[in-house]
């Protein structure tokens, strides 16, 4: 055991030395975890945020501006006035995504009784906005006529809905949108690095020599997993400690360090997942081309894009082989609602299992992708 | 020396070169007259190497003037004028051949990078091919080749377009005598038939260096003698370049290394072979091979290159199970997991197999560490060995950066390290020069007859052949015989007739051509050297280079049917998968109730709330305390509160509160079920009759996708993400692996430019990428019912000017890393971000804020996703999209053009 864990060592050394070596990979590495994951966190809003509206003012009366005006941030950007002639046009080129088409003699009709019709165009493949805005549109008219007809009283509904949202009460897609970049990259950076070293071994027949070496294809494996799964760790903690935490101001709730061994289990897992891919490619071009497909599919069904709940039924069973499903949901658990390990113990257990069976796969090809290289 | 009065074909003059901190060459000045033929001689790491390079043009110049068929090297304009009659040979085995290629494909292709047309090649080619004795195989893939046909392929492919200067670095290292000696005919004919052509040549061999005109003898980067054979051996007092060699080294006359006699030993054999037998598919690689190696015995194998001996010394070690036989080491059956077995046994493959990224001495601690040597043994062990070795000048350089023959030191360093009790010596000597070789077979001795180390080694050197105990050759998987090398060479000449008889015996002869033809030559040298060279610059040259270069590419990619299976089917597979997997429709949320007022009305309430399909109910909630741990386990998405006294407000218009808990840690979702609750509230009012509608009916319609499903939304964006990514991964290692492989050197040495190789390489995945973006069109349509329903020439001009940028990227990419490594990391991570987060994929790009924004604006993703969703989802025209055009044009030039920048048609 001791000099199994000595060998382990040694190799995992000599990895880090050659990772070192990479300065484009380096810069690589360092640029996902500070500069992409806060533009990203920045940048992308999830849900409705920065929502764009044109609004046609067929009315031009007291009501309609205030309608117009009643569209505010965070959840839309100012309306914009625009006449019919332009309207189609704007949402074709994705400017707008909500027009809302007031029609003439608006006011005088409500103040008469009736109720006239609105248009509220959508543009539906907006799908992350189209369905709530068309509520929050909605709601806004709503308020505004009620005010405008009944001032004073504050709309007449007859329950008063209070919501309070735990973990995150103003609904910051920031926020989540920050430990979601740093899990992506970590699934793609452990996948390829790991992957990529050992067939770089191959190429290069440095693995033959290992494999001559009183050495196991174990050890070797094992060393590839620490020395690349410890740097991918390292640059989490800080991305999660300098960036999330101080730089972007993100609260995390629950134990970082948690957080951390949970990451070292799920990088065990994917960077398991990594040497497997290595050993059923020939070459560095098939694992490139065999890897984009994993880890697309790894991070954008991961449950935190597009929940798992919406996949159909066979889909939904498959994603349970994915370690990045039961990452997201134990980080989120961790990060954001502060579970301890309690709570996120079952995901522990099967992040580990799969990583095994990864591993296990493997190793047992090992020796035959040797002789498949011939 | 006596001045020579033909016309000067190379003049270097006061030439320096360094790489890093180390000088390879020193003030070298050097002429050589057209017309003659030249060996560089001298010990490994002289700068032999660098000083062809600098003459071929494929090194820049750091120092000093190189002069080559009547022009300045430092020219860029001289060198491309003058490349079409320079051919180069870079050091190792078929180092510039495509190993996929056939014999007749890798020479046409060298044939079209110099601009001949169909006939003229087919001419040549043939010419070639008989000359060279490999027309019986031209459908062979190169990387099957043995290792002197690939040198003879090599020099086919050198000698393709007439040069008047013929350039081989050590072209003869590693192949076994026959085929060496069949490689000189072969040049001795050509010069025969073209007088005027000049020949450089460096060599390991020194009995080969005494069929050239003039030698120059190189140490620690300096000429030490220069001029016509028999002067400088005359000169010298020498018979032979080998004793010149040892001259002027300081070396001392023949001090030849004679082997101790063997001290029998008793105890079985160390080694022993039964029945051997290795098949690769239907090729039989090593056929019915026995033998038995008693301990400490020296046993040499020879035989020519791809005989098996490689593969017969993998199964001794391990590497490689035997398909039939048996083979015992040191009394024991040979298996993959015996650990104790590999600890006495010390192996050198024939291919550099350290690593490249670590220093001479970190790789011999490595080595130290893993064979379980003592720590406190471990320094004074490596110090010993670089010592022994003759390392101490290199101990801190990368293998990379030294030559072959230092290499090969390092290896056998590092494979004796450990004091094994059996050696396996794949060609160990493969590239070492003279001195460094009888250093390394007096160490062989010492080990042999002190330690009684059974030693296991092939070669192609005769004089080391000599020095074994008993040596078996080896021909195409079998054992031709075995014996002392007195009793093989009986009735011949020496050890080497014998072989070659006994090898032209079993039918090497007749494989490998041994009798050259004549070649027929081009051109005489001598009509054209002095005209003013004129670099061919018209269209249809250039046109004719990228086809070159796309052909073979293309040629490649149809080879390697995984490689094309995944870049075809892989993006047909993700989008079936996020087709169905990716959804924003967000229904069935666990939720719970905390019902403190338990009237008819709070239980209407939930059932209201149960009753839609985007709750999904779960056991009622008792406490605040348990509201909140079944939140924070994520086992409930929303709580829903009912305060006491509910229903009775509600009933009397008091508006109460009903309070609704959500879980924030997704917002989207928790934004969206806020929306559903309020939805439902409003529902359920309406029903009881409790609030009546005042305000204007707004009625939502839902353009472009009126169904409101994901697949038509996400597709669009699938498609878009997906072109961007595979093909700028297909491009991405093209440039690298050549570096790594070593095929650059083709670009450095050919008269093409770099934009023509880029045009070329990106060429074949445009078409891929293009054909696998129809493939998708097709299948949105026909799967998942989501058709073009605009523009479909915008959406194709779209996609082709967006495959365009997404190689260029790739090509960007790959010019820039160092590493096969950093470039697919790059590729992935540089489209991914973008293309997902900022090109209005998932979340409109209209939203996004900050450098975000910038970034998708300065990405070819946002453009094309306005072509792909306008296309199909929104119907737009054709005229809509000028903009987007202009914008992916550019950037697929940018790309193109930043990567001819970075790359350079030299090496340092």
């Amino acid at each position: 055991m001791a000099r199994w864990l000595a060998n382990v060592f040694r190799l995992g050394v000599k990895e880090l030395s050659s990772l070192a070596a990479d300065r484009v990979l380096l810069a690589l590495i360092v640029y996902c975890f500070t500069f992409s994951v806060y533009q990203v966190a920045t940048g992308v809003k999830t849900g409705v945020d920065n929502a764009t509206v044109a609004v046609v003012d067929g009315d031009r009366s007291v009501l309609s501006a205030r309608i117009a005006d009643g569209m505010l941030p965070p959840e839309f950007r100012p309306a914009r006035q625009m006449d019919r002639a332009g309207v189609d046009g704007a949402m074709d080129r994705g400017e707008v995504t909500f027009v809302l088409d007031l029609p003439p003699g608006l006011e005088a009709d409500l103040l008469r009784g009736e109720r006239p019709p609105v248009q509220l165009g959508i543009d539906a493949t907006a799908m992350t906005q189209a369905g709530i805005g068309a509520g929050y549109v909605e709601a806004i008219v709503a308020r505004e006529t009620a005010a405008l007809l009944a001032p004073g009283a504050d709309g007449a509904a007859p329950v008063s809905l209070v919501s309070r949202v735990q973990f995150n009460p103003n609904l910051e897609s920031g926020w989540f949108q920050a430990v979601m970049a740093v899990i992506q990259y970590v699934t793609i950076l452990s996948i390829l690095l790991v992957g990529a070293a050992v067939i770089r071994e191959r190429e290069h027949g440095t693995i033959e020599h290992l494999l001559v070496m009183p050495l196991t294809a174990g050890e070797i494996a094992a060393a590839k997993i620490w020395a690349n799964g410890l740097v991918i760790l390292v640059a989490t903690g800080l991305s999660l400690l300098l960036v999330v935490q101080a730089l972007l101001g993100v609260p995390v709730r629950g134990s970082i360090a948690l957080f951390l061994a949970g990451a070292g289990v799920y990088l065990f897992a994917t960077t398991s997942l990594g040497v497997l891919l290595a050993t059923v490619t020939r070459s560095m071009p098939q694992f490139a081309l065999l890897g984009i497909p994993v880890f697309l599919v790894l991070n954008m069904l991961s449950g935190a894009t597009s929940p798992l709940e919406g996949m159909p039924a066979a889909l939904r069973v498959v994603m349970q082989a994915s370690p990045t499903v039961h990452f997201t949901s134990m980080a989120q658990a961790i990060l954001y609602r502060g579970a301890g390990l309690d709570t996120v113990w079952p995901e522990l257990l099967v992040l580990a299992g799969l990583g095994s069976a990864f591993l296990a796969v493997a190793l047992s090809q090992f020796r035959a992708m040797l002789a498949r290289s011939q | 020396m006596s001045p020579d009065p033909r016309p000067l074909a190379v003049r270097v003059t006061g030439a320096s070169h360094r790489y890093g901190g180390t000088d390879a060459l020193r003030a070298v000045s050097l002429d050589i007259p057209a017309g003659a033929s030249v060996a560089v001689i001298g010990p490994d790491g002289v700068g032999k190497s660098t000083l062809l390079g600098l003459v071929a043009g494929v090194k820049r110049l750091q120092a000093g003037a190189v002069q080559v068929l009547g022009g300045d090297m430092a020219s860029a304009r001289h060198r491309d004028a003058v490349s079409p009659r320079i051919a180069y040979m870079p050091q190792g085995l078929g180092r510039n051949l495509y190993p996929t290629l056939s014999v007749r494909e890798n020479i046409d292709f060298f044939g079209r990078l110099y601009g001949q047309g169909a006939a003229e090649r087919e001419a040549r080619i043939a010419r070639l091919l008989r000359a060279t004795g490999l027309d019986p195989f031209p459908d062979r893939p190169a990387g099957k080749l043995s290792g002197g046909m690939k040198q003879k392929l090599a020099l086919c492919c050198a000698l393709v377009h007439d040069p008047d200067l013929l350039i081989l670095d050590e072209p003869t290292t590693g192949v076994d005598p026959l085929s060496r000696r069949q490689f000189w005919t072969l040049v001795e004919g050509i010069r025969a038939e073209r007088p005027g052509m000049t020949v450089l040549v460096a060599t390991a061999y020194m009995e080969e260096a005494g069929r050239f005109d003039r030698l120059v003898a190189m140490d620690a980067g300096r000429v030490l003698a220069e001029g016509p054979t028999a002067e400088v051996l005359a000169g010298l007092g020498v018979a032979t370049p080998e004793e010149a060699y040892r001259h002027l080294l300081g070396l001392g006359r023949g001090a030849a290394l004679v082997m101790p006699p063997r001290v029998g030993r008793d105890g079985p054999p160390a080694i022993r072979a039964e029945g051997l037998t290795r098949r690769f598919g239907g090729f039989t690689a090593v056929d019915d091979v026995s033998f038995s190696i008693a301990r400490g015995e020296i046993f040499g194998f020879l035989g020519s290159n791809g005989c098996g001996k490689t593969t017969t010394m993998k199964m001794l070690t391990g590497l490689l199970p035997a398909s039939a036989g048996r083979a015992e080491l040191l009394g024991r059956p040979i298996t993959a997991g015996d650990l104790g077995t590999r600890l006495r046994v010390g192996y050198m493959s024939q291919s550099f197999s350290l690593y490249e990224e670590l220093s001479v001495r970190a790789n011999l601690a490595l080595h130290a560490r893993l064979y379980r040597i003592p720590e406190g043994e471990v320094g004074p062990r490596v110090e010993a060995a670089l010592g022994q070795f003759d390392l101490a000048a290199a101990a801190e350089a990368l293998p990379a950066s030294l030559p072959l023959g230092i290499r090969q030191r390092l290896q056998l360093a590092a494979a004796c390290l450990h004091r094994p009790e059996v050696l396996i010596l794949d060609e160990p000597t493969s590239g070492v020069d003279p001195q460094a070789r009888d250093m390394f077979w007096g160490l062989l001795g010492r080990l042999s007859r002190e330690d009684g180390v059974t030693i296991f080694v092939s070669t192609h050197f005769m004089n080391e052949a000599e020095r074994c105990d008993r040596i078996s050759l080896m021909h195409a998987g079998r054992v031709l015989a075995v014996g002392t090398p007195a009793d093989l060479a009986r009735g011949h000449a020496d050890l080497e007739e014998a072989f070659v008889a006994a090898l032209e015996q079993a039918g090497a002869g007749r494989e490998d051509g041994a009798a050259p033809a004549a070649v027929p030559a081009g051109p005489q040298p001598t009509a054209r050297a002095m005209a003013p060279p004129v670099a061919d610059r018209s269209l249809a040259t250039s046109l004719g280079r990228i086809w070159a270069f796309a052909r073979r590419e293309m040629t490649e990619v149809l080879r390697d049917r995984i490689r094309l299976a995944f870049a075809l089917l892989g993006p047909m597979l993700l989008l079936v998968t996020f087709g169905y997997g990716i959804s924003f429709d967000v229904e069935k949320l666990p939720f719970a109730v905390f019902d403190r007022d338990q009237s008819q009305e709070s239980r209407r309430l939930v059932d209201e709330f149960a009753g839609s399909r985007y709750f999904e109910e779960r056991e009622p909630v008792r406490s605040d305390l348990e509201a909140d741990r079944r939140l924070r386990s994520g086992e409930l998405k929303l709580v829903l509160a009912i305060p006491p006294g509910f229903g009775k407000d509600l009933l009397r218009g008091h508006r109460p509160e009903l309070g609704v808990f959500l879980d924030g840690a997704m917002p989207f979702r928790a934004e969206t079920a806020r929306g559903y609750a309020q939805g439902i509230l409003g529902h359920y009012a309406a029903s009881r009759g409790l609030a009546q509608a005042q305000g204007p009916e707004v009625r939502p319609r839902f353009n472009y996708n009126q169904a409101f499903r994901s697949a038509a939304a996400i597709l669009p964006g699938c498609i878009m993400v997906l072109m961007i990514m595979i093909p700028s991964m297909l491009t991405a290692v093209g440039v690298v692996r050549e570096r790594e492989i070593g095929s650059i050197s083709n670009l450095y040495a050919s008269p093409a430019t770099v934009g023509e190789f880029l045009l070329g390489k990106q060429l074949p995945y445009l078409v891929l990428g293009f054909a696998s973006f129809l493939a998708l069109v097709a299948q949105a349509d026909l799967m998942f019912g989501v058709p073009v329903r605009g523009s479909l020439a915008a959406l194709l001009l779209g996609a082709l000017l967006y495959v365009a940028a997404a190689t260029g990227l790739g090509l960007l990419v790959s010019a820039f890393a160092r590493t096969q490594v950093a470039a697919i990391v790059g590729a992935s991570i540089l489209t991914t971000v973008p293309a997902i987060n900022f090109s209005g994929y998932l979340y409109p790009a209209a939203t996004v804020e900050g450098a975000g924004r910038w970034i998708g604006l300065g990405f070819p993703a946002l453009w094309f996703q306005n072509i792909s969703l306008g296309s199909f989802a929104k119907a737009r025209a054709f005229g809509d999209f000028q903009l987007e055009f202009l914008m992916l044009s550019g950037f697929a030039l940018l790309f193109l053009a930043l990567a001819a920048l970075l790359l350079k048609k030299q090496e340092a």
